[in-house]
């Protein structure tokens, strides 16, 4: 199936059609021109729900801030992690590395944390209680091994680029803040393919700065066919609804696209690997759950 | 760093050949639709050789598929022509660079069926294949101008499963991006003129800005031009 073939040729019959199934012409879309300012309370972390929208629903002001929000909660989470890595002396080998990092997370700790506010919204703030990074002992030398560390690191930067790829669809035609969200993804994206070529080139391990899933399954909410990360207490991070090892894209079969290798196929490595897949709001609170006290 | 368009190596490139006039052979997928025999009016050539990438979202797949076809003949080529003492990690992580760009074209060219643009004829003679820092500088200018390219276009998408598309793929542009960098200059993953130090968010750049540098790679007979 051409999805959008399909789609373009319902809207020569039906123009209302993208309206339909995506109506936004009313909703507010560049966010910059909204003039009142709503005083909007502190949307909890754990309220899951309140972020989820149905899909077709325009975005309104309170849906676009619990985006922010979200994504404030992980950069939160990011943020407080390579500070206390850095902080921990004699953890961090690589400071070239991991410094950008942990400036780049904090610098979008303030960004975002300045567009809640400037929307008239309440940004949230860290983690009262703090952090648990071990993630209630499952990484218990987090921060006396550097090479847990980095593995943390490493599934953290992954999991925040699937974080951010599933609230694109909520920022939908909202050219400041998509824009910025869609900015925020590419540097956590970068981060990610770094800490995974560091982990490689220097220390060995069998990594590559993309998902590179093992195996095509169909349908991989465990992750265990998509996890590429060798640390089995990961595949979550790397499975979901739209796992990483999702090989349709827009009803287009990759595996059966020519490629270099054969006029009629693609490999799986490639075909995984040159798509990263999103999480979901709820995935994603499940997922990092475990590092919030 | 200089950008890829002010480096000028002078150099002649190793190899000419005109592969990259790809005429599709083989690209069966298992989602292409005809879509009718209605004449697609955003294929205009005008006599100029400017090629249109169409209006909405359509005009948007086709901007990716463009760049995509760059990269993918670009990567194609370093490939084939390995500069000088390639170590053998480095032509993996470029094999594994243009098998994903060969995907993400071969992917709009089959998503878009009728409504995709033509194959684009690429011009490297600025490019010495033979040197590991003009490969290298290049290909970091590729995959940053995509990354920025992705982002400051997304906004002006209309389905949201586009929208969903182009952030599968950025990303990955953004690993590739990052991966070049370093091995230009370890370390050098964020580098200040892609990502700013002052709040972390990457560049983002409006397609006429992409095009004008894009144009520079491609022939004085496929030069593109947006309208959306």
């Amino acid at each position: 199936m051409n999805l959008f073939g399909i789609i373009e040729e319902i809207e020569k019959i039906d123009p209302d059609f993208q309206d339909r199934i995506n109506p936004r012409r009313d909703a507010i879309k560049n966010i910059t021109s909204f003039g009142s300012k709503v005083a909007v309370a502190a949307l909890p972390f754990a309220l899951g729900s309140i972020f989820k929208k149905a899909y077709g629903a325009a975005a309104s002001t309170t849906d676009v801030i619990g985006v922010l929000n979200f994504a404030l909660t992980l950069e939160h989470l990011e943020a407080a992690f390579y500070n206390q890595g850095l902080g921990t002396s004699g953890l961090v080998t690589d400071s070239s590395y991991i410094t950008p990092i942990q400036t780049d997370e904090n610098n979008h700790v303030t960004f975002l944390t300045s567009v809640i506010t400037s929307l008239g919204g309440t940004p949230v703030a860290a983690n009262a209680a703090g952090y648990d990074f071990t993630a209630g002992g499952t990484f218990p030398t987090v921060f006396s091994n550097y090479q847990t560390f980095l593995a943390v690191a490493e599934t953290l930067e992954d999991t925040g680029v699937r974080a951010y790829k599933g609230q694109a669809g909520t920022l939908a035609g909202n050219q400041t803040v998509l824009t910025a969200a869609l900015s925020i993804h590419a540097v956590e994206a970068r981060h990610a393919s770094a800490i995974r070529y560091l982990r490689m080139s220097k220390y060995g391990v069998s990594i590559y700065p993309w998902i590179t899933s093992p195996t095509a399954s169909g349908s991989d909410v465990s992750g265990a066919n998509s996890n590429d990360t060798g640390i089995t207490a990961v595949n979550g991070n790397y499975g979901g609804a739209t796992a990483e090892n999702t090989t349709v894209q827009g009803g287009v079969n990759i595996l059966t696209l020519a490629s270099v290798e054969s006029s009629s196929s693609t490999s799986v490595a490639t075909a995984t690997a040159a798509f990263d897949e999103p999480l979901t709001t709820n995935e994603v609170l499940a997922l990092v759950t475990p590092f919030i006290k | 760093m200089k950008t890829a368009s002010e480096l000028n190596t002078g150099n002649v490139n190793l190899h000419r050949r005109s592969f990259l006039r790809y005429a599709g052979a083989g690209i069966a997928g298992a989602g292409l639709l005809a879509v009718g025999a209605s004449c697609h009016k955003d294929h205009n050539v005008t006599p100029s050789g400017t090629i249109s990438l169409g209006t909405g979202d359509i005009g948007i797949l086709n901007y990716a598929y463009a760049l995509e076809q760059l990269e993918a003949a670009f990567y194609t080529q370093v490939v084939a022509t390995p500069y000088s003492g390639m170590p053998s990690v480095e032509l993996t992580f470029l094999t594994d660079i243009r098998d994903h760009e060969v995907c993400h074209r071969n992917f709009f060219k089959a998503a878009l069926g009728a409504s995709a643009i033509q194959s684009l004829s690429v011009n490297f003679s600025k490019i010495d294949f033979t040197s590991r820092t003009s490969v290298l500088t290049y290909a970091k200018a590729f995959e940053d101008l995509g990354v920025t390219a992705y982002d400051g276009v997304g906004y002006k998408i209309q389905n949201v499963a586009y929208l969903a598309i182009a952030g599968s793929i950025v990303s990955v542009e953004a690993r590739h991006a990052a991966l070049i960098g370093n091995l230009l200059q370890n370390g050098n993953f964020v580098s200040s003129d892609q990502v700013s130090t002052s709040n972390g968010l990457n560049v983002s750049n409006d397609p006429a800005t992409v095009l004008a540098t894009a144009n520079t790679f491609l022939s004085a007979q496929t030069q593109v031009s947006a309208n959306f």
